[in-house]
């Protein structure tokens, strides 16, 4: 039996949007559902021309919206189909009800969502604020670095998602745009590649009629409790489902994602690095391209999990620093943005707590300089060096905030 | 004088496809027409159903009255949850995937109330019927959103009090006519529509055997009156049923393809205030002047029907 170790691919010149719908193709999945929203519309366009010319044999649904493109996906999970569909922002949000019931039901999906800012004011533009107001559905969330990586995750969630102690919903983020559409050298695993990575769907139950089953009944007081802490329990499979299928993606496709670190953290940078920063998606790649110009010695953490979240690797990654500066690109109005009130309470449990500094950037679409990046990390290395209550302050900062723009004076740049 | 026969305390249910022990009320209609439908459609069924009475009645973990295969997930998306499953199963046909029973042999169902239906659902159901899944939507209409407490849903006729509606000295009741979601259905291009009534439960089987039978989305709206939000005894409810249809209120038709092909015809149609009066949600409108205009609006609505269907004979 070939391999594509024996047969590699060629990386061909593709973006975003095109490469993960190349990836979808090579799975195959039995029902893929399809409603436009910018910037993910790209995805489930070239899905169309896939079934257009037969090279996608599943059935292509063109849904009425994303509330029936995640419906139809859970409907067609239950049946004990593989599926796949594709969102950004509002759409995310209005697959959100439904979503949430298929982590609740334990019904396997993947989607890739192309990251953007929600409304209001409206924007199309980048950032993660979608993606963090689902955190906490129960749905593994998943960020990518690149192009490639934003294929080899998509294909790696299929199988987290779908193995049997997992069996949950999966979201791939990429970012909108930044990702989406910027065209990079990727190679796509073929279809004969697949079939040998990721197995035939194995379901602990399907609605066919040879077997009747009840599906979504009513939970009690006296069973929801239980029901929510399976979700729970099906996370933290998850933290040993990702290593596994991790390593036989790399095992397979010779790329290897958080290598040292389970495949849930990429790190650059020295390991005894004074300051660390941490960041979710494609800013890690400008980061590391900052690198190389500070005086400071710095690494770069980037989680590749949001749900579940690599508490055990963030602190051995973290723990021994000065000083993190976390970089976030969505806030939670009242009090921080959520990655920092995370990160925060991942290294409330570390010997020596590092100095602790974040910050609201690149906000629907705003672009992260590499200035930007320069003074975070300058600012975060002072912090190590200034003494309590300096160390560790609740207010984070917006140093993209134009003061001019607004009537009231800025405190948190 | 010889003692009577004692009465057989357990009726056999061993093949029903809906069982009873739920939790629906005595007197409940659209537990009949659950029943009804399941024996109708047989044991090959996949049914998706909205959030309802029916679904929080028949599915306390870890009972279920369900012995075909059922699904619940949210309340406005049973349209589309049936969607994905029918998808599915054509996806699996296709590729001989053995495991499954065969597209063709397999009923798919969504069951919706009228609030699933008429008013938050109506997404998932237009998106459904556009695209042509062979899939038989069945609406029960109770007329209110009974689940929570009775609330005016766009299926609630004029003049219902409901607790969103409620009559006062500025109002009768609820003050719009019912939504024509059969219209909408059949203008979406399904090939079978029908509206059905639990008072005459052989015609609502054969309706949905039809609804089955024919390819493509199809649509059965069974009224079920609901003797908590409606306000009438129990015992009622087939009575209060078959008058809705003989006032000509609740008219019994099939559309094919988008003609009318049969109507089920009325000898001597009863007046609409035999019908309103048999409810309490009714009763303000026979207090005052201002109620009694409100019947005449209705008579006035149903006699306009009437002609337009051919309901009288």
């Amino acid at each position: 039996m070939s391999t594509s170790k024996e047969v590699p691919e060629r990386p061909e010149m593709l973006k975003g949007d095109r490469a993960v719908a190349a990836a979808v193709r090579s799975v195959q999945p039995d029902v893929v559902s399809a409603y436009p929203i910018t910037p993910q519309t790209g995805v489930v366009e070239r899905l169309a021309e896939f079934h257009a010319d037969g090279d996608l044999d599943g059935e292509f649904l063109k849904v009425d919206s994303e509330f029936n493109a995640a419906s139809s996906c859970i409907g067609a999970s239950a049946a004990g189909a593989r599926v796949f569909s594709a969102t950004s922002s509002q759409g995310l949000k209005l697959m959100s009800e439904p979503l949430f019931t298929a982590a609740g039901m334990r019904l396997p999906l993947v989607m890739a969502v192309a990251n953007r800012s929600l409304s209001a004011p409206i924007s199309i533009w980048n950032d993660h604020t979608d993606a963090f107001a689902e955190r906490d559905g129960g749905m593994i969330q998943f960020f990518a670095k690149d192009v490639q990586e934003a294929v080899d995750t998509v294909l790696m969630a299929y199988r987290v998602a779908e193995h049997r102690d997992v069996s949950l919903p999966a979201l791939v983020n990429l970012d909108g745009y930044i990702l989406t559409h910027v065209k990079e050298p990727v190679e796509i695993p073929d279809e004969a590649a697949i079939e040998e990575f990721l197995p035939p769907r194995d379901p602990h139950a399907t609605l066919d009629p040879q077997d009747p089953v009840t599906m979504g009944p009513v939970g009690r007081p006296e069973h929801w409790t239980e029901a929510r802490y399976t979700v729970e329990e099906a996370m933290l499979a998850a933290k040993d489902v990702i290593p596994e299928v991790t390593d036989a993606f790399a095992e397979q496709f010779e790329r290897r994602y958080g290598a040292d670190y389970g495949g849930f953290l990429e790190v650059v940078g020295p390991d005894d690095a004074e300051v660390a920063v941490v960041a979710l998606g494609s800013v890690a790649g400008t980061i590391e391209h900052v690198l190389p110009d500070l005086e400071e010695s710095v690494k770069i953490v980037r989680p590749r999990l949001l749900r579940p979240l690599p508490a055990e690797q963030l602190r051995a990654a973290l723990g021994d620093v000065e000083a993190v500066g976390v970089i976030q690109k969505e806030n939670s109005p009242g009090y921080q943005g959520s990655l920092a009130g995370e990160l925060k309470s991942v290294l409330y449990a570390t010997e020596d707590r590092p100095a602790f500094r974040s910050y609201v950037m690149g906000m629907a679409g705003r672009d992260i300089t590499h200035e930007d990046v320069e003074a975070v990390v300058e600012e975060t290395a002072t912090a190590a060096e200034t003494g309590t209550p300096e160390r560790f302050v609740d207010e984070e900062r917006w140093p993209q905030v134009d003061p001019d723009m607004l009537s009231t004076e800025v405190t948190r740049q | 004088m010889s003692a009577p026969p004692e009465p057989e305390t357990a009726l056999p249910h061993d093949e029903d496809l809906f069982t009873p022990g739920h939790r629906a009320c005595a007197g409940c209609a659209p537990a009949l027409a659950m029943r009804h439908l399941a024996e109708a459609a047989g044991e090959d069924t996949i049914v998706a159903q909205a959030t309802g009475c029916m679904e929080v009645v028949s599915s306390p973990f870890p009972e279920s009255s369900w012995g075909v295969s059922w699904i619940h997930d949210v309340f406005a998306n049973a349209a589309g949850v049936g969607s994905g499953i029918e998808a599915a199963y054509r996806s699996f046909s296709e590729q001989g995937r053995e495991e499954f029973t065969d597209h063709e042999d397999t009923n798919f169902i969504v069951v919706g109330g009228d609030g699933a239906t008429f008013d938050i659902g109506i997404r998932s159901l237009s998106g459904m019927l556009d695209r042509g899944h062979d899939v038989l939507y069945v609406c029960y209409d109770n007329e209110a959103y009974m689940n929570t407490g009775i609330q005016r849903s766009s299926a609630t006729p004029m003049g219902a009090s409901t607790t969103t509606s409620p009559p006062g000295l500025e109002s009768q009741g609820d003050d719009t006519t019912k939504k024509d979601m059969p219209s909408i259905v059949a203008a979406h291009g399904s090939p079978y529509v029908a509206t059905a009534s639990i008072g005459y439960p052989r015609d609502f089987q054969e309706k949905v055997e039809r609804g089955l039978e024919i390819e493509g989305p199809t649509y059965v709206q069974v009224a079920t009156p609901c003797t908590l939000g409606w306000e009438y005894e129990p015992k009622d409810t087939i009575t209060v049923a078959q008058l809705a249809v003989e006032t000509g209120l609740y008219p019994l038709f099939e559309l094919v393809d988008g003609e009318l092909e049969d109507v089920r015809e009325i000898s001597d149609r009863r007046p609409v205030r035999e019908y309103l009066e048999t409810q309490g949600r009714f009763s303000h409108l026979f207090e005052d002047e201002e109620g009694d205009a409100v019947i005449e609006q209705l008579q006035d609505f149903v006699d306009e029907q009437a002609e337009d269907l051919g309901l009288d004979r």
